[in-house]
């Protein structure tokens, strides 16, 4: 008799903890021939803020965390990825990739957490800048986390675009609250259960699986996010969150690109974007 | 300790400035392509000089109209001024800067005259950091590609810009002088109190020979500024203002695409730990929230005073603030001007009478105000808290909201504790703490054992409901250019 394979249950990933969605929805993802791959995660508005609250928490220390230890941690990622690399590709085949492409994908996902793991005690020197005042003061202006993001993660490539959003906003200090792809999102929880197991102190990455038309506008609104990441192009929900984010001034960033496999998907300007500038004076006359 | 009662005791003679060199017209017109045209919309506003209440002068109202053929003028202006060589741009740029030092006391008066700020202010600060603001940006137009690695920065094209009146020529100098030096060309709105300076701005600009279209000044009020956030051929625009009116600018461009920097309203902590040097932090406090009259978005308006060395602090500062002296903004013994409008010194005179009714110790100095004109004598407000609505609301005015704290960590809860975020102010020896507090207040401009200074290449701008982006510095130059 063959043996009965193990169906893998996937929820979403909150501060660490592997949850139901509270709502107890779901919603099934198909393969191209219209098999079931899994009941995911119907993420609700409860889900999201439980999730902000947990990001919030976090945040102060994620970001205090010194630059090298959070450069280490980001490499951590890397390398428990790097070692369960058949599985992820394994996941991606079974949603409709080709095994050229998923092997390519998993792989750029590795090499881009490292990208950026390198970045984390560099971008600072990049963006800041010492200023020569017209005074007896010591000036100079230095970028600091913009606090918790947001972010509706890219629909197509859903790890390398996952990686390639979420690394950026987390090397430099921020916490965050996913939407997964919403077309191929098991592979997110997956990834998550990497995070988990990557030194990432918990609650810094948080991810939700469901429907953007309903999270889009709690994502956009929610008082206590300080910037949202939207991957896509989809006028109608750029203009919702658009509107919804100026109560408290959300810093709104747009990522339009369909690809995130090219030499254009990684700067350190991804880094850039949720980050502010701080300006410190200092007399120096005594 | 012995008071000082300067105030009482002593009288300063009257040392006014003269008013004889400068030039003011019955009437100003728009400034659209390199010419004063007189408004389609066939209408006038008076300024007012907000120490007498007196009319100096009629300013055009801009219409839907006129604002169209700024653009417009602004848009054909591009085509040549962002392919002019980078260096050429600079030193149209670098002759503006020259032309303001040359006329300063000129401008100087003038912001005085019609804004209510005290000669010395203007004199010292508004108008020479206007020209040094012009200067240092004129000097980036041909380094551009130096100030972002691997990047091509490219103009963006016409900006829109809006700027307050509590600094009007100064304002009118963050926005202009990065945006053209960038290759871009701006269609500028003064505020309607304190239009005067940019129409001599204006002036300037045309005796400088600057190509025609570059800049284009358009005076009016809100409906004038809502003519240019809402024209289709615009891509970009700049705000300093109310955040109340930084949102409603957000909320009408939603998805749309045209770059947006604001720089809105604040509620500045400073902060006064015991080891601080005393005498020092009081005349920081001073300087914090009575600078300008109060009229200063990133104001020290929100006082921290440790615990144990409140008493010292509040009398100290009691005694300084009676020497303030209230008065002609021209005379040049003024420390706090007239307040800026009539509207303007309603809104304070509200909130001061919120801060009654809601329990607050009011103490104003005894200082003799004028008979004419707006006038607001030094405020505090002590025992109040952080629910309090004059410690949570921008005032814009002369009024110092006092709290008290005992921790480190409970000063930065409360500081932080607050949905702006654009300046903040810490005094004490001790170098460890500054760092700490610098590091942790959420706020763009973090001023240690100094407050309100100010610096064309120091980048200022806001975290949070205090606004978007930088103006001031290489940090400024993005708020100007896209990448390629």
């Amino acid at each position: 008799m063959s043996r009965i394979d193990v169906l893998k249950t996937y929820k979403i990933f909150i501060g660490g903890k592997f949850p139901r969605t509270e709502s107890g929805r779901f919603f099934h993802v198909k393969n191209k021939k219209g098999d079931l791959l899994a009941n995911m995660c119907l993420s609700s508005r409860k889900d999201f803020r439980n999730a902000v609250v947990v990001a919030r928490n976090l945040q102060k220390s994620w970001e205090n965390t010194t630059a090298l230890n959070k450069g280490q941690i980001l490499y951590r990622i890397a390398e428990m990825l790097e070692g369960r690399k058949s599985q992820f590709i394994s996941e991606l085949l079974l949603t409709g990739s080709s095994k050229s492409l998923a092997k390519k994908e998993v792989e750029q996902s590795i090499d881009r957490l490292i990208y950026y793991a390198g970045w984390s005690d560099k971008f600072q020197q990049i963006f800041s800048s010492v200023n020569p005042v017209a005074s007896n003061h010591f000036n100079f202006s230095s970028p600091q986390a913009v606090g918790v993001v947001s972010v509706i993660a890219p629909n197509k490539f859903p790890l390398l675009g996952l990686i390639s959003v979420v690394a950026p906003v987390i090397v430099g200090g921020n916490s965050c609250v996913v939407l997964s792809s919403e077309e191929n999102p098991m592979i997110s929880i997956s990834f998550a259960e990497v995070l988990n197991t990557s030194d990432v102190p918990h609650g810094v990455v948080n991810i939700l699986t469901g429907k953007r038309e309903e999270l889009i506008p709690h994502f956009a609104s929610h008082m206590d996010v300080n910037s949202i990441i939207y991957c896509g192009d989809n006028k109608e929900e750029i203009k919702s969150i658009e509107q919804l984010s100026v109560e408290n001034l959300k810093r709104v960033k747009i990522y339009k690109r369909k690809k995130w496999d090219d030499k254009q998907s990684q700067s350190p300007y991804f880094i850039e974007k949720c980050q502010e500038i701080k300006t410190t004076w200092h007399p120096t006359q005594v | 300790m012995s008071k000082i009662n300067i105030n009482k005791s002593w009288k300063y003679d009257e040392a006014l400035e003269s008013t004889s060199h400068i030039n003011l017209k019955d009437k100003y017109n728009l400034f659209i392509d390199g010419e004063f045209v007189k408004p389609l919309s066939k209408k006038y506003f008076k300024t007012i000089n907000p120490a007498t209440n007196e009319s100096i002068s009629e300013i055009a109202e801009a219409n839907e109209k006129d604002v169209d053929l700024a653009v417009k003028s602004a848009r054909k202006a591009f085509k040549s001024w962002s392919k002019l060589y980078p260096k050429e741009r600079a030193k149209y740029i670098f002759r503006i800067a020259r032309m303001i030092q040359e006329r300063a006391k000129e401008f100087a008066v003038i912001e005085s005259l019609d804004g209510g700020k005290p000669i010395r202010e203007s004199r010292d600060i508004d108008i020479p950091l206007a020209a040094n603001h012009f200067f240092y940006y004129a000097g980036w137009a041909d380094k551009l590609e130096y100030a972002f690695p691997n990047k091509v920065p490219k103009p963006l094209g016409v900006a829109g810009q809006i700027i307050p009146w509590n600094f009007p020529l100064l304002m009118a100098a963050w926005k202009i002088a990065p945006a053209i030096a960038c290759g871009n060309t701006v269609v500028l709105k003064p505020a309607e109190t304190t239009s005067l300076t940019a129409l001599k701005l204006a002036e300037l600009i045309k005796d400088s020979g600057l190509p025609k279209g570059v800049v284009n000044i358009v005076t009016g009020a809100g409906k004038t500024g809502a003519a240019i956030v809402n024209h289709p051929d615009i891509n970009k625009i700049a705000f300093t203002g109310s955040t109340e009116v930084g949102k409603l600018i957000e909320r009408s461009l939603a998805g749309i695409e045209k770059k947006t920097t604001l720089e809105l309203g604040g509620k500045g902590a400073n902060i006064i730990f015991e080891d601080a040097a005393i005498d020092q932090a009081v005349e920081g406090i001073v300087n914090a929230i009575f600078f300008n009259q109060g009229h200063v978005c990133c104001a020290g308006s929100r006082l921290f005073i440790q615990a144990s060395v409140a008493d010292t602090v509040i009398e100290k500062l009691k005694d300084r603030i009676s020497t303030l002296i209230v008065g002609d903004p021209l005379d040049k013994n003024t420390d706090i001007g007239a307040i800026n409008s009539v509207e303007q010194l309603n809104t304070i005179e509200k909130y001061i009478e919120i801060g009654r009714k809601e329990g607050g110790e009011i103490y104003q100095t005894e200082c003799s105000l004028p008979k004419k004109g707006n006038w607001c004598p030094p405020t505090l407000f002590l025992n109040v808290s952080q629910s309090h609505t004059i410690v949570k609301e921008e005032i814009f005015g002369p009024v110092l909201a006092i709290q008290t704290f005992r921790t480190i960590d409970e000063v930065i809860e409360k500081a932080n504790n607050s949905p702006f975020g654009l300046s903040a102010g810490v005094w004490t020896e001790k170098g460890s703490k500054v760092f700490k507090l610098t590091k942790e207040l959420n706020a763009g401009v973090v001023w240690a054992n100094t407050y309100n200074k100010f610096d064309p290449c120091s980048p200022f701008g806001g975290f949070k409901e205090s606004g978007m982006g930088r103006e001031g510095g290489l940090h400024g130059l993005k708020s100007y250019i896209k990448f390629e």
